[in-house]
């Protein structure tokens, strides 16, 4: 039992410190206009270049480390989201951006939408705009990892950001 | 023991709703032998938010913000079809000054579309060098439109009778500055597309499609163009300010990846072209005229060329604040049949190419369609639809 809280003692930093400096992204476009989309795109090119975080955009969600997610929740798209949400390993984080992963923004109340993003998947950082800037995007994934550095990371209840 | 032949096995592979190779989610089924294509089929909706129906719900005003919002990518266009559609409803003409500053939106808007394309489609090729310049030369557009509208994405530049904000000297200053750096870098990359061998090796010949095919599968805009099928409403039917500022229409023959490259970088050219003409001589005088929060009862067609070729849109109004009906066709949806038809004989990795060669936009062409005989013809109410939705999707 000492052992073992010795253990701790030592990993438990040592893994904060790996999850914040290379976070794996993913990026699932659950019913966005795209605009949000070509945004986060932009955050990988060279005038914002949010790899400078050790932030890398991957494929697999099997592999991410941080779920970014644009748009309401569409009926049709929500099955593939929880899939997405629930093959990523523990711990995982979900970075909503745009204001319809807020509040469904402009597309509140159309039949096919089943709601914002907390409604479906738990939520840690939303980044407000429509859609936000690259830089308020990067500001929003770092913030979040800045949180990740305290040592008792926040529940999931969701923390507005930006 | 079974002695018959079995026959020659195929495989499926799907590939989507999430995949790291478009950010937008829709789903193909592949079949392939070996490594080659022998059908494939698409399977969109994943998007569908019900905008159309969303619209009917609003206000003429409050529409357009929503409308916009079908695409961030070409979001201008939309509003501008539909301004166009309630303007030619409502019997009154945005002034010439406003419809030269659409004009002006809609060509900063297609070079950053045009540029963004560019990026995506050398990335699906393996080519990120030339994702990575692209992109950063986009920003210059970006920083244009930022400044003109205060906004990057979804400029919201229209209001139903004209426009929202005047174009000034250091705006215009900033326009040509961004204009002149950007003009050599895309002849650098109308070299880099047309010799460089490792992308030609990709594009050359892939993905053919004859004048015939093109006209027969309904492909629209740089699609078609590419194909030497000469269809652009900026010439057919002008609109807007183009008939002050007419633009050429660029085609080629070959109808392969290469030519949908040069097609779209030489249209660059064409909208420098026609940004700095409209810089130079900006008509003078209002920029908007009041339209009434009811529009009279009629129907009415509006089409615009966003940059991913003709866009649609029906208008109907049955006199009250609210529109009656709003059709909207977009360019994306045209063009699907082109990959699915040119697909099979190509090999799997030739795939990702030959979608992101027509430019998809899948949040533009997740509409609702429904095919009924005259007989059994009814409107659907807010509430069915929302059941049909939620019962479909279960």
């Amino acid at each position: 039992m000492g052992n073992q809280s010795l253990l701790q003692a030592i990993m438990n930093p040592l893994r904060t410190w790996a999850r914040v400096n290379s976070p794996f992204a993913i990026h699932f476009n659950s019913g966005s206009c795209n605009g949000c989309d070509i945004e986060i795109l932009a955050t990988l090119t060279p005038r914002y270049d949010i790899e400078r975080f050790g932030i890398k955009l991957q494929g697999s969600p099997r592999h991410a480390d941080v779920l970014i997610c644009t748009g309401p929740v569409t009926r049709q798209a929500r099955d593939r989201l929880v899939r997405i949400y629930e093959q990523m390993p523990d711990p995982k984080f979900v970075v909503a951006v745009g204001s319809c992963g807020i509040s469904g923004g402009v597309f509140q109340g159309c039949y096919n939408i089943v709601g914002n993003l907390a409604d479906v998947i738990p939520v840690h950082a939303f980044v407000p705009g429509c859609p936000p800037r690259p830089e308020a995007i990067i500001y929003g994934v770092v913030a979040l990892l800045n949180s990740l550095k305290q040592p008792a990371p926040k529940a999931p209840d969701a923390e507005a950001v930006a | 023991m079974d002695t018959q032949q079995e026959p020659r096995k195929t495989f499926v592979v799907p590939i989507g709703p999430q995949h790291p190779a478009l950010k937008e989610p829709g789903h193909f089924e592949i079949t392939v032998d070996g490594e080659i294509v022998t059908a494939a089929t698409v399977r969109l909706g994943y998007v569908h938010r019900g905008i159309e129906k969303g619209v009917e719900q609003r206000n003429w005003a409050q529409a357009m913000y929503m409308l916009e919002r079908i695409c961030g990518i070409c979001s201008h266009v939309h509003a501008t079809a539909y301004a166009l559609g309630v303007e030619a409803l409502a019997g009154v003409q945005a002034p010439p000054r406003a419809q030269a500053i659409r004009v002006l939106v809609a060509e900063l808007e297609r070079v950053h579309s045009h540029l963004l394309w560019l990026g995506v489609a050398a990335h699906e090729g393996g080519f990120d060098t030339l994702f990575m310049y692209s992109w950063r030369d986009r920003e210059m557009i970006m920083d244009v439109l930022e400044g003109l509208t205060g906004n990057r994405v979804n400029y919201s530049c229209n209001v139903l009778g004209g426009v929202k904000f005047d174009v000034d000297d250091t705006q215009a200053d900033a326009i040509r500055r961004a204009v002149d750096f950007l003009e050599p870098r895309t002849h650098h990359y109308l070299k880099v597309v047309t010799t460089d061998e490792t992308l030609i090796g990709r594009t050359r010949n892939v993905g053919k499609m004859t004048f015939l095919e093109a006209e027969t599968l309904g492909t629209v805009g740089p699609t078609a163009r590419a194909s030497g099928v000469p269809r652009d409403i900026r010439v057919d039917s002008p609109y807007a300010a183009y008939p002050d500022f007419p633009v050429k229409t660029i085609t080629a023959t070959a109808g392969d990846l290469e030519a949908k490259f040069v097609v779209r970088i030489q249209e660059l050219f064409e909208s420098y072209r026609v940004i700095r003409e409209i810089l130079d001589k900006l008509p003078a005088g209002d920029l908007a005229v009041r339209v009434k929060p009811r529009v009279p009862p009629g129907e009415t067609v509006s089409r615009v060329e966003a940059p991913r070729g003709e866009l649609f849109y029906f208008l109907k109004s049955a006199g009250g604040p609210n529109p009656d009906r709003v059709k909207v066709r977009t360019p994306s949806l045209c063009n699907w049949g082109s990959v699915l038809a040119t697909a099979p004989g190509h090999k799997l990795a030739d795939v990702p190419m030959l979608i992101a060669g027509i430019d998809p936009c899948f949040s533009c062409n997740d509409r609702l369609v429904t095919v009924r005989r005259r007989s059994t013809a009814e409107t659907w109410t807010w509430a069915k639809l929302r059941q049909y939705g939620i019962e479909y999707y279960r």
